[in-house]
């Protein structure tokens, strides 16, 4: 029997503004929003409110979608996390889909934190149009996200996998232009 | 570069978007006629002005729905539901 | 004193404490700090500074901003950073600045191209579209690389751009476009409403003085906006581009200024600015008048010397005559003479001038010559007089010249709206009769005119001429340029009007005129007059030519960003291409992926090392990465109801534990995609798709679920990413993994052909597949990403013993051929049915509908004549076909030769010993046996039409 390792998070970038987040467990869960209120008074972390996460103890569910939560966990979270949505949602059609690997996150944080999102992210990042608490797909550069943002100075992005040594690079490129990292100049 | 709104999202970027082509063109049943499968596969029209047509949010929630844009200044007059009118 | 044509004070820009070495075609110079190129040049008296396009005549500096047309100037760092076709009146000068002129051979002052003039009765407008039709092959050998060795407009760098280039996205309220008086006086208000407001101008420090100005009042604006939280002030950034719903594109030139620009920082930024309104206070810009001889050098507009006199500190001549239709010329009149500039002449087009500043001239003890024209100048590299003579009462001009000595000539022929931007943005255009311009009307988007731009030009700013100036009857004494950037003359309008044009924009077109990198900032309107009195309409009736995107020229450095070398494209790679990479593997793009094509060993060649890779496979076993293919998760109580309205299969009758080929066509019926199809729940499929195709299918089927079927109760995720997936191939397959596997019976009825078993391999979970693209037996072990290189070197281990071997795309391709197994987009090309491919035995024909399935009833897709999958083997077994070849019935045609079908797959099989080929044939399947011809590059091949299944055919390998 071969030693398989512990899942290995990417090397982070010394005094970077953004830096790898540990690996965690995620689930794609698909149910009309309607039906699982019907199920509601479980622990079933689920947010209703659109382009909005709901974060309730270690869990945060990103809506994505009117019937899309992308679920966000500890892990290893494994079946019986899986079971527990199962039986919270017990008579109501869904899809429960672990995706942990698929994807990985990368977190920006610090004042230049929506300048360096901005650089590859169409969005309006001025907090009137995307609050603490905002989350949404969306792309970065050529490349599709997830952005959630947990704080005013605060980003959360997942990414497929294969996409991330894209978006690690990126970064790196752009915050060389920015104060505190051999910059002299914001953006 | 539009802007456009998604019935569940707001107004997004037209980066975030695909094109889908003319809105309201139903599937026939199996048993229409040649005629009809070709109108539904490869009739268009070309609309100057006003444009139902479809857009997926591909790169947000990912629901397709419909938009009215007005093709000779590219203003969207509305957006809805699919299945809406 | 840093040029001898300085003032002796003043200069509002340049710090004359600060001086500045620069180089202009080699030769040293010297100015200031807040100089630009041509204010620096002007004070050292250097005017000659290009060669026209088409004529290679001596050119000046007309204007003092980015309209002007002539100088055009390269700026060179080194082989590397060398950037042609820059405008020296918006070069800033640093510390040893290197400048080339451009357009001239051998030397500016001195070149062979100036013979086109010379010649020029020769070259009238169409002149190209006209001569070199004729002997028509002439044009590729011979005149285009002539013409083209002559032409251009200076030369692209030899060296890859060592710059790095940045992009931001923006969002604000108020996007003020322009940072004169106008602007900032809206940015100023938008800005104290608390609101986001972006102001760029492209000039830096924005303009201290304006043309109406008091500067200090400008100045305190700008303080003010500086410390705003909420204002950005972008200066040296140009908007060049206005997309639809306010999308504004600015470059912003972030180290063009700096004698030593620092590492990090990019050279220009490419802003892309979403603004909920857009104020436009672009300005106005002066028009030149339209004489003989207008173009030498030391003819310049009436308002750059004003700016290089007020701004620089530069003097343009000793002599200057001025000839006007426009009251501020009068301006450059009082400050030139009172910086000590003799002023020889003072014309106005006029009879009648008696504005404000005209009499503040008069007043200065200046004569004005009213009803004046000119008949011409003098000179050869430079202006030496000016040929001034009255317009009579009938407007005529037939009395004696007068002419003036001068080493300047100004010209005023009023100011035109800078409405560039807004007629981008599909604002429309009117017509000011009274200004005699085209002001903004309309607007398309949420968008503001103001200032100059709106045709706010200032109670002193009367007076304009359009189009040619009267002359005496006669042929005229020389060129009266209209495009100086273009050459384009008068006359050469006035010829397109003959020769029967009658649309400005074919008469744009046919002329060239506004056509050149300065898109006719300074000609656009004498042209339209020109042809407008041609063609006896007024100037609305004959309209304006288009402004489009980009306002001034922007580097491909500026427009690419980031997007260069490893930011061009993501590169995907598995979990496994470290591993496939240390061991030499070489790899080849499928999509965005990296696929390791072969494994070479030292010595091994492609060819060598495939047929290694081939026979290892099916002699003893051999692994492949399989990570790529697409994975889709079907899921809900509706999964077999949607699988059977999207796949032409029968899915009702897999059991769970069990896979299917499926094949997805679209609605016209012919092959989009396929994959092996795992139910693994009653509720629920793992589908695969081509690794191309995995986006595109994903999208297709939520295109149908949620339009088409919304009541249909399924989800599907995408699974592609989630699942490491190792291909285990050969006889050897299930000793090399049985000892990994856990929870999973390995044993044929247990998990036969085409099943799927959870369980742990290396002890982490797995869905283990039991299929063959090999025909081979054959596993998938799909394992969680992150565990997939270890899973894989444990595997790797394992098969030592048995004699594993890693093999890539390319053996993948030749196994799967010589089974006869298709691939879509290979064997496929969108005209290919499930038929067409022999995959009918697939289709679920009794069910009442899946997408594709009317199609198939057309009688152009069951035509037995249709092209049909078949193999093909030559009747030389080592000549290999050349993919895409075409295939005839009879031997030794001569083309045009009736064509039957073509080459999809060839490749030579080390494990038959010979050459194999797939090919689509039209009734293929009904010409077994048959003899047809494949014409290659050295003659001809002939074939033998078989099964397309080579290798085992009966399929007894893939049971083990
Ligand atoms: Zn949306």
């Amino acid at each position: 029997m071969a030693e398989i390792a512990l899942r290995r998070p990417p090397s982070p970038g010394a005094g970077s503004y953004w830096r790898p987040l540990p690996p965690c467990a995620r689930y794609a869960l698909r149910v009309n929003l309607v039906d699982a209120a019907a199920a509601a008074g479980s622990a079933l972390p689920v947010a209703t409110a659109a382009c909005r996460a709901s974060v309730q103890g270690d869990w945060a569910a990103l809506w994505l979608g009117p019937d899309e939560q992308l679920l966000i966990g500890p892990e290893p979270a494994g079946a019986a996390f899986a079971d527990a949505v199962a039986s919270a949602l017990q008579g109501v059609s869904h899809s429960v889909v672990d995706v942990s690997h698929r994807q990985g996150a990368i977190e920006i944080t610090g004042p230049h934190a929506a300048a360096l999102v901005n650089a590859g992210c169409p969005l309006d990042l001025d907090l009137a149009a995307t609050p603490a608490g905002f989350c949404s797909r969306t792309v970065f550069a050529k490349a599709e996200i997830v952005l959630w943002r947990r704080g005013n100075e605060h980003f959360h992005l997942e990414i497929w996998r294969s996409f991330m040594p894209y978006l690690a690079a990126f970064l790196s490129e752009v915050e060389r232009e920015l104060p505190g990292q051999g910059g002299s100049r914001g953006a | 570069m539009l802007l456009i709104p998604c019935p569940y999202c707001g107004v997004r970027p037209e980066l975030e978007f695909s094109y889908g082509g003319q809105a309201h063109i139903a599937r026939p049943q199996t048993s229409a006629s040649a005629e009809e499968w070709a109108a539904f596969q490869y009739e268009r029209v070309n609309t100057r002005g006003p444009h139902a047509e479809r857009w997926r949010h591909t790169h947000g929630c990912g629901r397709f729905f419909n938009v009215v844009r007005d093709t000779t200044t590219d203003q969207i007059l509305r957006s809805y539901r699919s299945g809406e009118r | 004193m840093s040029g001898p044509w300085r003032s002796a004070s003043g200069g509002s820009s340049i710090d004359r404490s600060r001086p500045v070495r620069f180089e202009f075609d080699g030769r040293p110079y010297q100015g200031f700090a807040g100089d630009t190129l041509a204010s620096a040049l002007l004070a050292n008296g250097v005017h000659l500074v290009g060669r026209s396009f088409k004529y290679h005549r001596p050119r000046g500096i007309m204007a003092a901003g980015p309209e002007d047309p002539n100088a055009l100037v390269t700026v060179r760092r080194d082989a590397a950073r060398y950037t042609p076709n820059l405008n020296a009146a918006q070069v800033e000068l640093y510390e040893g600045l290197m400048a080339e002129s451009q357009n001239r051979w051998p030397s500016l002052h001195f070149d062979v191209g100036r013979i086109n003039d010379y010649l020029s009765r020769f070259l009238p407008s169409g002149f190209y579209y006209k001569t070199f039709m004729w002997p028509r092959k002439a044009w590729h050998g011979f005149y285009e690389p002539r013409i083209r060795a002559a032409a251009g407009l200076g030369r692209a760098p030899s060296e890859p751009d060592p710059d790095t280039y940045g992009q931001r996205f923006a969002h604000c309220e108020v996007l003020v476009i322009g940072a004169g008086p106008a602007g900032l006086t809206e940015a100023l208000a938008a800005a104290r409403t608390g609101v986001r407001v972006i102001v760029c101008d492209e000039q830096v420090p924005p303009p201290r003085t304006s043309p109406a100005d008091s500067a200090g009042e400008w100045h305190d604006i700008r303080a003010q906006l500086a410390v705003m939280p909420n204002v950005t002030v972008l200066a040296r950034t140009t908007a060049f581009g206005y997309m639809p719903h306010n999308m504004v594109a600015l470059t912003e030139r972030l180290t063009d200024h700096l004698s030593a620009p620092p590492k990090h920082v990019p050279r220009e930024r490419l802003w892309q600015v979403r603004a909920r309104e857009v104020v436009l206070a672009t300005g106005a810009i002066e028009r030149p008048l339209v004489f003989p001889g207008n173009d030498l050098p030391g003819v310049m507009l009436a308002g750059a010397a004003r700016t290089y006199l007020g701004r620089y500190g530069v003097l343009p001549g000793a002599r200057v005559a001025i000839l006007t239709a426009n009251d501020e010329a009068y301006r450059a009149a009082v400050e030139l003479r009172a910086a000590g500039v003799e002023v020889v002449a003072l014309a106005d087009l006029r009879p009648q001038v008696m504005g404000r500043l005209p009499e503040a001239a008069r007043q200065a003890g200046m004569t004005i010559r009213t009803g004046t024209t000119t008949v011409g100048t003098r000179g050869d590299q430079h202006v030496t007089a000016l040929g001034l003579c009255a317009i009579g009462a009938d407007g005529t001009v037939s009395g004696a010249v007068d002419w003036i000595g001068c080493d300047t000539v100004l010209m005023s022929g009023g100011f035109t709206p800078s409405v560039h931007l807004f007629s981008q943005s599909r604002g429309k255009l009117t017509w000011d009769a009274s200004l005699q311009v085209f002001v903004p009307g309309a607007a398309a988007e949420n968008c503001r005119c103001v200032g100059a731009c709106a045709g706010e030009m200032g109670a002193d700013s009367g007076g304009s001429w359009l189009g040619a100036l009267p002359r005496p009857e006669g042929p005229a004494t020389g060129k009266s340029f209209v495009d100086w950037q273009n050459d384009v003359t008068a006359a050469d309008l006035d010829l397109a009007v003959r020769e029967g044009f009658r649309s400005i924009e074919h008469i744009k077109r046919y002329t060239t005129t506004g056509m050149a990198t300065d898109q006719g900032k300074t000609s656009n309107l004498n042209a339209l007059a020109i042809a407008a009195q041609r063609l006896r309409r007024a100037i609305p009736e004959v309209g304006l030519t288009t402004f489009r995107m980009p306002y001034l020229p922007v580097g491909f450095g500026g427009l690419a960003g980031y997007a260069r070398g490893e930011l061009f494209a993501p590169v995907r790679k598995t979990p496994m291409y470290d591993w496939a990479a240390e061991r030499g593997a070489v790899f080849e793009p499928v999509s965005l992926w990296q696929r390791a094509r072969y494994f070479p060993q030292p010595g091994e060649d492609m060819h060598q090392a495939v047929a290694r890779e081939c026979c290892n496979v099916r002699r003893a076993c051999g692994m492949f990465d399989a990570s790529t293919l697409g994975k889709i998760e079907v899921v809900g109580p509706d999964a077999v109801e949607f699988m059977n309205r999207m796949y032409v299969n029968n899915w009702s009758t897999l059991a769970v534990g069990r896979c299917r080929y499926g094949i997805l066509l679209r609605d016209d019926g012919f092959v989009y995609d396929d994959g092996v199809v795992a139910r693994t729940a009653a509720d629920r499929f793992h589908v695969t798709t081509t690794t191309g195709g995995a986006p595109r299918v994903l999208a297709m089927m939520e295109d149908y679920l949620q339009t088409e079927w919304p009541d249909l109760k399924v989800w599907l995720t995408s699974t592609t990413e989630q699942w490491a997936v190792i291909a285990v191939q050969g006889p050897k397959a299930r000793a090399v993994i049985e000892l990994l596997v856990e929870d999973v019976d390995l044993a044929n009825a247990a998990l036969p052909h085409m099943s799927v078993a959870r369980g742990r391999v290396c002890g982490v979970p797995a869905l283990v597949f039991r299929v063959s693209f090999t025909g081979e037996l054959g596993y998938e072990i799909n394992v969680p990403a992150d565990y997939g290189a270890d899973v894989w070197r444990a595997v790797w281990q394992a098969g030592q013993a048995h004699g594993i071997c890693a093999y890539g795309t390319e053996a993948m391709h030749v196994l799967r051929a010589e089974k006869g197994y298709v691939i879509v987009g290979q064997d496929t090309d969108g005209t290919v049915t499930a038929d067409d491919a022999g995959l009918s035995w697939a289709v679920g024909k009794s069910k009442p509908d899946f997408l594709g399935l009317a199609s198939l009833r057309r009688a152009a897709l069951v035509d037995p004549n249709r092209k049909q999958l078949v193999g093909l083997l030559t009747s030389d077994p080592n000549v290999v076909l050349e993919e895409g070849s075409q295939i005839t019935a009879t031997a030794s045609l001569r083309p045009p030769m009736k064509v039957i079908g073509h080459v999809t797959s060839s490749y030579y099989s080390a494990v038959l010993g010979r050459s194999i080929a797939l090919a689509l044939v039209s009734a293929g399947r009904s010409r077994m046996g048959q003899t047809l011809y494949v014409p290659t590059r050295t003659g001809e091949s002939s074939v033998t039409v078989t099964n397309p299944v080579s290798y085992d055919p009966k399929g007894e390998r893939l049971n083990g």
